[in-house]
C-alpha cells in the first residue's frame, strides 16, 4: 500500500481514509505493508507493517507540502537538498523502487497522485498488479473549473490509464476521472468512505467550545465547518450565506476549523461582510477540540465546490449533528437524510441554514434519521469491495497488499 | 529681541496587550491582558525593558538638564495605562517622572486615560476616560492639566470646540501642510469656531528628524548634531515656538542608544540657549505667550500617523472597523453591569494601539507597524482581539445582560 500520510500526521481526510481501509482490510485476511514518504512512529497501528520508503522527519514532509499544500526545503539523508513537493514525490519514487526490488507481495495499491509515480515504477519493475485509488483528482483541488496543475493531471491521467483498476471514493469522482481523463467507465469502481461509531472519540463531558457551548443555553445556535480553508471547500459561499443567516437569526455563530491558504481571504470577507463578530477561526486541530467542534454545531455545512468523499460530513453525524451538504460532494449520495443545495446557490444555502438554527425539532430530526444511516455502514463494506477487487487480480489464497 | 521656544513635548504610553486568546479561552478564563513572561504579548517584561532601555536613562538626563539650565522646560503626556504598569512593574521609572515634575518645569498633557479613540465613537465615554486620566494626573503628579491631546494627535474642529467648552486652555495637533497651507507651525493658532483656547501645531519635519529620521545613515541630515539641529531653527526665518512632539520612546527605544539620540539631548539645551532670545516652554507657557497669529480649520480628522495623516492606520481596513464597533456595541450593556472588572477589561480594549496591530498598510508605513506589534501579522491579532470581545460577551450573558 502506497500511501502519503496516516494519522496522526495527517493534514486531512485522505490519512484517515487510509487508516480506516487498512484496519478493516485486515479484519479480512490481509498482509500489508504501508509505505509513507516519512519516519514516524505509529503505536496505534498493529494490523499492518507501516515502513517509511526512505528515512526522512516527518516535519520535511509536512513543510514541502501535506498533501496538498505548497513547497518549501527539506533535508535529506544528512545533506541539504532543495525540494518542493515534486522533488518529495521523486524521492519517494527512487526509495520504492529499491524497496520492491526485494519485497514480496502480490499487488500495489496506491493513493492519490502524491504516490502515482511510486506506483507506476513499481508496477513496471515487478509487473505485479496496480489499483490506484482517487480520493480527489486535480480538478477538484482547484474548484473543478479551473482544470488544476497540468503536470498533476498527467500523472494521473497516466496512473489511471496504466493502473489494472481504479477505485473512486464516490460517482462523483467516477465521473470526473471518465470525464477528465477519459478513462473507460467499467474499469472504475466506486468504493464509498465511512466512518465507524469506533473512530470517533468518546465524549467525555464538558465541551472544549465552552463559550459555544454556554451561549446554547441563552438560544444560541452554532454552524460548524471542518476542513482546509482552501478554494475547494467552497467556504467564500458559506460566509456569504452566513451574512444573510445573521440577518435574521442574529443569535448564530459560525465556527470554521481548520488552516490553509484562504485563512487571510476568509479573515478579511468575514470582516467585510461585517459578521466578524459570530465567526470564529479556531485553526488546524485535532483530538478532543475537532470532536467538540462537530459535537458543539447544531448544524455542519460541508459547502464544497467538488467534494470527491467528504467524510467530515458523516464524522459530524456521528458526533450528533445534523448536515448540509453541497450536491457536489461525493458523501451526499450515501446519505439521504441531510439537506442539500448547489455550492453555488448562497440563497437557498442561507435559508436552509437559518431553517435549521432556528427550528431545533428540524435539527433533532435531521439527526435522528441521518444517524440510522449512519450506523447502517461501516468500513467492512468498504473492506469487501476492495477485497473483491484484489481478489480478481491474485490468483493465490493469501493476499499480501504492498509495494 | 524677540523670543522663540522650543516646545519640546513626548509622549510615553504602554498598552496592554492581548495574548494570544483563543476560542478555546473564552468563558474559562477573563486574562486576555496576561501571558507568560517569554510571550512578545508579555506586558510586564516589555514594561520592565521600556523602563530600562528608554524610560530610565531618559528621564536621568532630562534631570539633569532642568537642573543644570533654569530655563529648560518639556512637556509629556503619560497615559493611564501606562502609569499603572509603571506602578505595577517598574516603580522606579514611575518615580523618575515625578522627580521630573518635582521641577515644577515639566507639565503633564490632558488625554484620554486608555489611549483610546473613544472621542469618534462615544462623547460620553470620552469624557468619562478624560476625567479618569485627570484624577490619576493629579493623584500621581499633583498637578492639574490644562492642554489637551487626544490619542494618535487626532484631532478635528469638533475636538477642539469640545476642549474649549470643557475649559482648556490649549490643544494639539499635526502641523499637516495640507491643514496649515502656507502657514508656518511655528506659530501659535487658534481653531475655527472657538472662543479662548489655542492650537499648538507639531513641526513634523523638525520633529521627525529627531524621531524617525536620526538613526538612518541615508539620510543627508546624518549625523544629526545638536548644533547642526540647533543651526535650522535659527535659520528657519520668522517663528516663536518650535514644537516638537515625539512618542517619549524615541530615546532609547526607536532610537537606540548607540545612535547618539542621548548625546544629542544633552547638548540640545546649550546649542539651543547659546543664543540671546531663545529659550524653552511648556505647552501652556507656549499658549500664555504668544498671541494667536490666524485660525485655523480642520473639518476632518487628522493625526500624526503615516504618510496619511489620518486614522487609517488604526480604522483603514474592515477588520478594524468591524472590532471597534463590536467593542462600542456593547457600551450601554458593560456600563449597565457596574461591575468595575468588567468595565475595565473593556476599556483597556478600547487602547489604539489593538486596532494598530490589525493594520494591513504592509508597505511604506507597514515597516513601523510591523515594528510595533507583538503578533506574527494583523489577523493573529484580530483574531486574539475578537475572541476576547467574545468573552465579554461571555461575561455580560453571565449577568443576565441580552447579548
Amino acid at each position: 500500500m502506497l500511501g502519503w500520510e496516516l494519522p496522526p500526521h495527517n493534514s486531512g481526510g485522505l490519512g484517515v481514509a487510509c487508516y480506516q481501509l487498512c484496519k478493516a482490510l485486515s479484519k479480512k485476511g490481509a498482509d500489508i505493508e504501508f509505505i509513507l514518504p516519512y519516519t514516524a512512529a505509529h503505536p496505534d497501528i498493529t494490523f499492518m507493517r507501516v515502513r517509511p520508503a526512505h528515512q526522512q522527519d516527518v516535519k520535511e514532509v509536512i513543510k514541502a507540502g501535506t498533501a496538498y499544500q505548497s513547497f518549501k526545503y527539506v533535508k535529506h539523508n544528512g545533506e541539504v537538498e532543495y525540494l518542493d513537493l515534486h522533488g518529495q514525490i521523486r524521492v519517494y519514487e527512487e526509495a520504492v523502487g529499491k524497496l520492491v526490488e526485494w519485497a514480496e507481495f502480490d499487488i500495489i495499491h496506491a493513493h492519490d497522485w502524491l504516490t502515482c509515480r511510486a506506483a507506476l515504477r513499481a508496477k513496471m519493475m515487478t509487473g505485479k498488479p496496480l489499483v490506484v485509488h482517487f480520493h480527489s483528482i486535480e480538478a477538484d483541488r482547484a474548484g473543478r473549473e479551473f482544470g488544476g496543475n497540468p503536470m498533476v493531471r498527467d500523472i494521473e491521467a497516466l496512473a489511471a490509464h496504466i493502473a489494472d483498476r481504479v477505485v473512486a471514493v464516490s460517482q462523483l469522482t467516477k465521473d470526473a476521472i471518465v470525464r477528465e481523463y477519459g478513462v473507460p467507465a467499467d474499469k472504475i469502481e466506486v468504493v464509498y468512505n465511512h466512518s465507524d461509531p469506533t473512530d470517533l472519540l468518546p465524549g467525555d463531558g464538558e465541551n472544549v467550545y465552552r463559550y459555544l457551548a454556554y451561549m446554547k443555553g441563552l438560544g444560541y445556535r452554532t454552524v460548524v465547518n471542518v476542513g482546509r480553508l482552501t478554494i475547494q471547500k467552497g467556504l467564500p459561499n458559506l460566509l456569504h450565506a452566513f451574512k444573510e443567516v445573521l440577518a435574521r437569526a442574529p443569535r448564530t455563530f459560525l465556527l470554521l476549523v481548520g488552516d490553509g491558504e484562504q485563512k487571510i481571504e476568509l479573515i478579511n470577507l468575514a470582516a467585510d461582510l461585517g459578521i466578524s463578530h459570530n465567526v470564529f477561526f479556531a485553526g488546524f486541530q485535532r483530538g478532543k477540540r475537532l470532536r467538540d467542534a462537530f459535537a458543539v454545531g447544531d448544524l455542519f455545512v460541508l459547502p464544497s465546490i467538488s467534494e470527491p468523499f467528504g467524510l467530515v460530513a458523516l464524522e459530524a453525524i456521528g458526533y450528533g449533528t445534523p448536515v448540509l451538504i453541497s450536491k457536489q460532494s461525493g458523501v451526499s449520495e450515501v446519505v439521504r437524510n441531510c439537506l442539500k443545495v448547489d455550492f453555488w446557490d448562497v440563497k437557498r444555502m442561507a435559508d436552509m441554514i437559518t431553517a435549521v438554527v432556528q427550528n431545533d425539532t428540524l435539527r433533532d430530526e435531521l439527526h435522528a434519521n441521518s444517524y440510522r444511516e449512519y450506523l447502517n455502514r461501516s468500513w467492512d463494506h468498504s473492506a469487501d469491495r476492495l477485497w473483491d477487487i484484489y481478489g480478481r487480480h491474485v490468483k493465490h489464497q493469501h493476499q499480501g497488499v504492498a509495494a | 529681541m524677540s523670543r522663540k521656544a522650543i516646545v519640546l513635548y513626548l509622549h510615553v504610553h504602554q498598552p496592554y496587550r492581548v495574548r494570544q486568546y483563543t476560542i478555546f479561552d473564552i468563558g474559562v478564563d477573563h486574562q486576555y491582558f496576561e501571558s507568560s513572561y517569554d510571550e512578545r504579548t508579555n506586558n510586564h517584561r516589555i514594561m520592565r525593558k521600556v523602563a530600562e532601555k528608554s524610560y530610565l536613562p531618559t528621564n536621568n538626563r532630562l534631570l539633569e538638564l532642568l537642573n543644570r539650565y533654569p530655563e529648560f522646560r518639556l512637556s509629556l503626556s503619560i497615559t493611564g495605562t501606562a502609569i499603572e504598569q509603571m506602578e505595577a512593574w517598574a516603580p522606579e521609572a514611575l518615580q523618575s517622572f515625578k522627580n521630573l515634575t518635582d521641577t515644577g518645569r515639566v507639565e503633564i498633557v490632558a488625554e484620554t486615560y486608555h489611549h483610546s479613540l473613544a472621542f469618534f465613537y462615544s462623547r460620553s465615554e470620552f469624557e468619562q476616560q478624560v476625567k479618569m486620566h485627570e484624577r490619576k494626573i493629579q493623584e500621581v503628579f499633583g498637578q492639574t492639566p490644562k492642554v489637551f491631546r487626544n490619542t494618535e494627535l487626532a484631532y478635528n474642529n469638533d475636538l477642539a470646540y469640545w476642549a474649549d467648552k470643557a475649559g482648556y486652555k490649549g490643544i494639539l495637533a499635526e502641523g499637516w501642510d495640507k491643514v496649515l497651507g502656507w502657514r508656518s507651525p511655528n506659530f501659535v493658532y487658534r481653531p475655527a469656531y472657538t472662543d479662548n483656547i489655542r492650537l499648538l501645531m507639531k513641526n513634523y519635519r523638525l520633529s521627525d528628524d529627531i524621531a524617525f529620521r536620526f538613526g538612518d545613515r541615508n539620510w543627508v541630515g546624518w549625523p544629526l548634531t545638536a548644533d547642526k539641529f540647533v543651526h535650522w531653527l535659527n535659520e528657519s526665518g520668522e517663528a516663536t515656538n518650535f514644537n516638537l512632539f515625539m512618542d517619549y520612546e524615541t530615546f532609547g527605544e526607536h532610537q537606540w542608544d548607540h545612535t547618539g539620540i542621548f548625546e544629542f539631548l544633552e547638548h540640545l539645551p546649550a546649542e539651543w540657549l547659546k543664543h540671546e532670545g531663545n529659550t524653552f516652554m511648556t505647552v501652556s507657557e507656549a499658549v500664555d505667550a504668544f498671541e494667536p497669529r490666524d485660525q485655523v480649520d480642520v473639518p476632518y480628522t487628522v493625526s500624526w500617523a503615516d504618510v496619511e495623516r489620518d486614522l487609517s492606520a488604526w480604522l483603514g481596513n474592515s477588520m478594524q472597523t468591524s472590532a471597534i464597533n463590536a467593542l462600542y456595541g456593547l457600551e450601554g450593556l458593560i456600563l449597565g453591569t457596574g461591575d468595575l472588572a468588567l468595565i475595565e477589561d473593556w476599556r483597556k480594549l478600547q487602547t489604539s494601539d489593538h486596532f494598530y496591530y490589525m493594520c494591513t498598510k504592509w508597505f511604506n508605513d507597514g515597516d513601523i507597524h510591523a515594528y510595533f506589534s507583538p503578533y506574527e501579522n494583523p489577523y493573529d491579532a484580530f483574531i486574539a482581539f475578537m475572541n476576547a470581545y467574545n468573552d465579554l460577551r461571555f461575561r455580560l450573558a453571565e449577568k443576565g445582560a441580552s447579548v
